[in-house]
C-alpha cells in the first residue's frame, strides 16, 4: 500500500519531468480505477465454476447408481435370491454371498461393539491421562489410516495362520473388527465427550462409583450417539473386500455357512468376481448383486440419519 | 457425627472389586488397539524378512521390472510404486479442484435446506463400496474414455483415477468445508467491510486462513488413493510397467498384493512372501503421509480467539 502512495506521490511531483512516468502512473492508476464490471465477472465466473463442480458431483452419484440399476434390473429376479453361484450367469444367484454377509456383519458387530465401545468409555471416562493412555490414542491415529488390504495381511498373519481359524467366517469377522475399531472408537469418544458433565456429577454427588456413573448415566445418554456411528462402521465392514481377498474368502460356495468355522463368500467379493470375468451377462450380474448392497447400505444409512436427526432434536 | 455417617453404605468390597474388574477389562479392550498395531508391524517386519533373504534389497528398491511369476523372476518394484503414483496424482488432479469447488460451496454458497441436504447426499459417494467403484470404471468410464481417445486400452490407469477422484471426493470436500468454516466471521467481515466481493474475500482471505486443513485434506486423500484396492485391481489392470501414459494398464502395489491372494501361488514361496515386501511399502508410506497430515495440522493451524 504504502509502496503505491509513494508512487502516486512521486508521480505528482515529477509529472512533466520524467518521460518514462506517464506509463507508470497509468498503471498504477488503473490498480484502483473502478473496475466494478470486471470483478462482477470474476465474481459470476467464480460462483459458476464452484456451483458446477457442486452440480458435477450430485450428476455423478445420479448416473452411478441409474447406470448401475438399469444394467443390474434384469437380473433382480426370485432366482438371483435363492440360487447359488454358477458357470452359467442365467443361472447363478446370490444367495451364498448374502448369507455370508450377514454372517460376517452380526459377527463383525458383536465383536466391533465390544472392542470399540470399551475402548472408547475407557480412553474417555475411566482412564488416567498418562503414558498408557496417550499410546493407546496414538495407535488408534495410526490404525485409522492403515490400507484395508494391510489388515488383511494381519488377519491372514494371526487369525488364519497363528490362532489356525482357517478361512472361516470367524476369522474374516474378527479381521473386519479390528479394521472398523478405530471408526467406532472415534465417533463414541465424540459421542461420550458431548455428555455434559453435570449427568457425571450429579450421579457421582448421589454416591454412584465410577462405573456405575458411566453404566447407568453416561453410556445412555451416549447411546444414540454410539449407535449412528456403529452402524455407519458396520455399513464400511460388509462392503470391504480387499482384506477378505487376502484371507483367502472363496469366490465360489455353493453353501450357505453353518457355523463360524465354515468356509465363505461375501457380496463385495461375488460382484468382484462377476465383474471381473470377461462376459457382458456376469457384469449385468454384478450390477444386480450391487444394487443389494447398496439397497442394505441404504438402509443403515438411512437409520443412522434417523437416529442423528432424532438425537439431535431432543438435546436441544 | 459419628452416628450420622454411619447412614451412609460404604462401598462394600465387592463394588470395589468390580470397579477393578470392569477397568481392567476396559483396559484390555483399549490395549487390543496397541496389540494391532503393533501386529501388524510385526507380521510385515517378519514375513518380509524371509523374502529380503532370498531377493536383495537393492534389486527390490532398485531394478525396474517385476515379474515374480514368470522366469526369468524379478522383483524390481519401482513398476508398482510408479503404477501407484500415476493412478494416484492422477486422481488428485481431478479431486483437488473439485473438492475445493464443492467445499467453497457448501461453506461459503449454500443456504438453508440445501445446504443442509447437500452434504450428506455428497457423503453417499464415499459410502459406495470400493468395489463398485470398480464395476463403474470398467463399465462405464473406459467405454467413454474410449469414445473420447481411441488409443485407451480396456484396462487403464486414467479410469481408475477418476473413480478414485469420485471416491476421495467427499473427504476432501468435508475437511474443507470444516476448515473453511471455522475462519471466524470477524476475518470476512473486516474483509468485506474494505469493499470486497464475496469471490475475492474467499480467495483472498478465507482459502489462506484455512490452507493447514486444505492441504491435511489433501494429504488424507493421497494416502486413501494408494491404500485403495478393488477399483485399482478392476480397473487399471495386472501389467506392471514403468510409464507415465495413463491410457496404458498399469499395476498398482495392492492390485499386486490383490492378484497373488487371488491366485493359486504357494504359501510360503518367495513369489508369495513378495506381497508382505509390497505391504511394508505400501504401509510406510500411507504411514509418513498421515503423519504428515497431522504434523501440518498440528503446526500450521491458525488459532483465533
Amino acid at each position: 500500500m504504502s509502496q503505491i502512495d509513494s508512487a502516486l506521490g512521486a508521480n505528482r511531483v515529477l509529472t512533466g519531468q520524467d518521460m518514462s512516468m506517464p506509463q507508470d502512473e497509468n498503471r498504477v492508476r488503473a490498480s484502483f480505477a473502478v473496475n466494478l464490471r470486471r470483478r462482477q465477472l470474476k465474481e459470476r465466473i467464480f460462483f459458476v465454476s464452484i456451483f458446477s463442480a457442486t452440480l458435477v458431483a450430485l450428476a455423478i452419484l445420479v448416473y452411478l447408481v441409474a447406470s448401475i440399476a438399469y444394467d443390474g434390473y434384469p437380473y433382480l429376479t426370485w432366482d438371483f435370491f435363492t440360487n447359488f453361484p454358477s458357470r452359467f450367469a442365467n443361472k447363478a444367484g446370490f444367495k451364498s454371498a448374502i448369507y455370508g454377509s450377514v454372517w460376517l456383519g452380526g459377527l463383525t458387530l458383536v465383536f466391533s461393539v465390544l472392542l470399540g465401545v470399551g475402548a472408547a468409555v475407557y480412553l474417555q471416562e475411566l482412564a488416567s491421562k498418562g503414558r498408557i493412555s496417550s499410546l493407546i490414542e496414538l495407535s488408534i491415529a495410526t490404525l485409522a489410516g492403515v490400507p484395508s488390504i494391510i489388515y488383511g495381511m494381519l488377519g491372514l498373519g494371526i487369525f488364519v495362520r497363528f490362532l489356525s481359524l482357517g478361512r472361516s467366517v470367524l476369522a474374516g469377522a474378527l479381521t473386519l473388527s479390528l479394521l472398523i475399531m478405530p471408526v467406532i472408537i472415534i465417533a463414541a469418544r465424540e459421542a461420550l465427550k458431548s455428555v455434559p458433565d453435570s449427568i457425571r456429577m450429579g450421579a457421582f454427588a448421589l454416591g454412584a462409583t465410577r462405573w456405575q456413573t458411566v453404566r447407568d448415566h453416561v453410556l445412555p445418554a451416549a447411546l444414540p450417539g454410539i449407535a449412528t456411528g456403529v452402524i455407519l462402521a458396520m455399513a464400511r465392514a460388509v462392503g470391504e473386500a480387499a482384506p477378505l481377498i487376502l484371507l483367502g474368502a472363496l469366490t465360489y460356495v455353493a453353501f450357505v455357512p453353518e457355523s463360524i468355522f465354515d468356509s465363505f463368500t461375501a457380496m463385495p467379493i461375488q460382484i468382484f468376481n462377476w465383474t471381473s470375468r470377461p462376459q457382458p451377462a456376469f457384469h449385468q450380474l454384478a450390477a444386480a448383486g450391487i444394487m443389494v448392497l447398496l439397497v442394505f447400505l441404504l438402509i443403515c444409512n438411512s437409520a443412522a440419519i434417523y437416529l442423528r436427526s432424532k438425537w439431535g432434536a431432543k438435546k436441544r | 457425627m459419628t452416628s450420622r455417617s454411619q447412614k451412609w453404605a460404604p462401598i462394600s468390597p465387592l463394588q470395589r472389586w468390580r470397579e477393578k474388574l470392569v477397568l481392567k477389562s476396559l483396559l484390555i479392550c483399549a490395549s487390543v488397539s496397541v496389540f494391532t498395531t503393533l501386529g501388524i508391524i510385526y507380521i510385515l517386519l517378519e514375513e518380509s524378512a524371509f523374502f529380503f533373504s532370498h531377493v536383495s534389497p537393492l534389486e527390490f528398491f532398485f531394478t525396474t521390472r517385476w515379474a515374480p511369476l514368470f522366469e526369468p523372476r524379478s522383483f524390481g518394484i519401482l513398476p508398482l510404486v510408479s503404477g501407484t503414483l500415476l493412478i494416484s496424482v492422477g486422481a488428485l488432479f481431478v479431486a483437488l479442484p473439485l473438492g475445493l469447488g464443492i467445499a467453497i460451496y457448501t461453506a461459503e454458497y449454500a443456504q438453508g435446506w440445501w445446504q443442509k441436504v447437500l452434504k450428506p447426499t455428497l457423503e453417499i459417494l464415499a459410502g459406495i463400496p470400493s468395489v463398485v467403484y470398480g464395476y463403474f470404471a470398467l463399465t462405464q468410464v473406459t467405454p467413454l474414455l474410449q469414445k473420447i481417445f481411441p488409443n485407451v486400452e480396456v484396462f487403464n490407469a486414467a479410469s481408475a483415477s477418476i473413480v478414485i477422484a469420485i471416491m476421495v471426493l467427499p473427504t476432501i470436500a468435508s475437511i474443507c468445508d470444516d476448515s473453511l468454516r471455522a475462519v471466524p466471521k470477524a476475518v470476512r467481515d473486516g474483509a468485506y467491510a474494505l469493499g470486497t466481493r464475496r469471490s475475492e474475500v474467499v480467495a483472498h482471505i478465507v482459502v489462506p486462513s484455512a490452507l493447514s486443513g486444505i492441504l491435511a485434506s489433501f494429504i488424507l486423500a493421497f494416502s486413501r488413493a494408494v491404500g485403495e484396492t478393488m477399483a485399482v485391481t478392476l480397473a487399471a489392470g495386472a501389467t506392471p510397467q514403468l510409464t507415465l501414459n495413463p491410457f496404458l494398464g498399469v499395476q498398482a502395489m495392492t492390485a499386486y498384493i490383490a492378484q497373488v491372494s487371488l491366485g493359486d501361488v504357494a504359501h510360503g514361496s518367495v513369489e508369495y512372501q513378495s506381497i508382505f515386501a509390497v505391504g511394508l511399502v505400501l504401509f510406510l508410506m500411507t504411514l509418513a503421509m498421515n503423519l504428515l497430515s497431522q504434523f501440518i495440522v498440528k503446526r500450521y493451524a491458525r488459532k483465533y480467539e
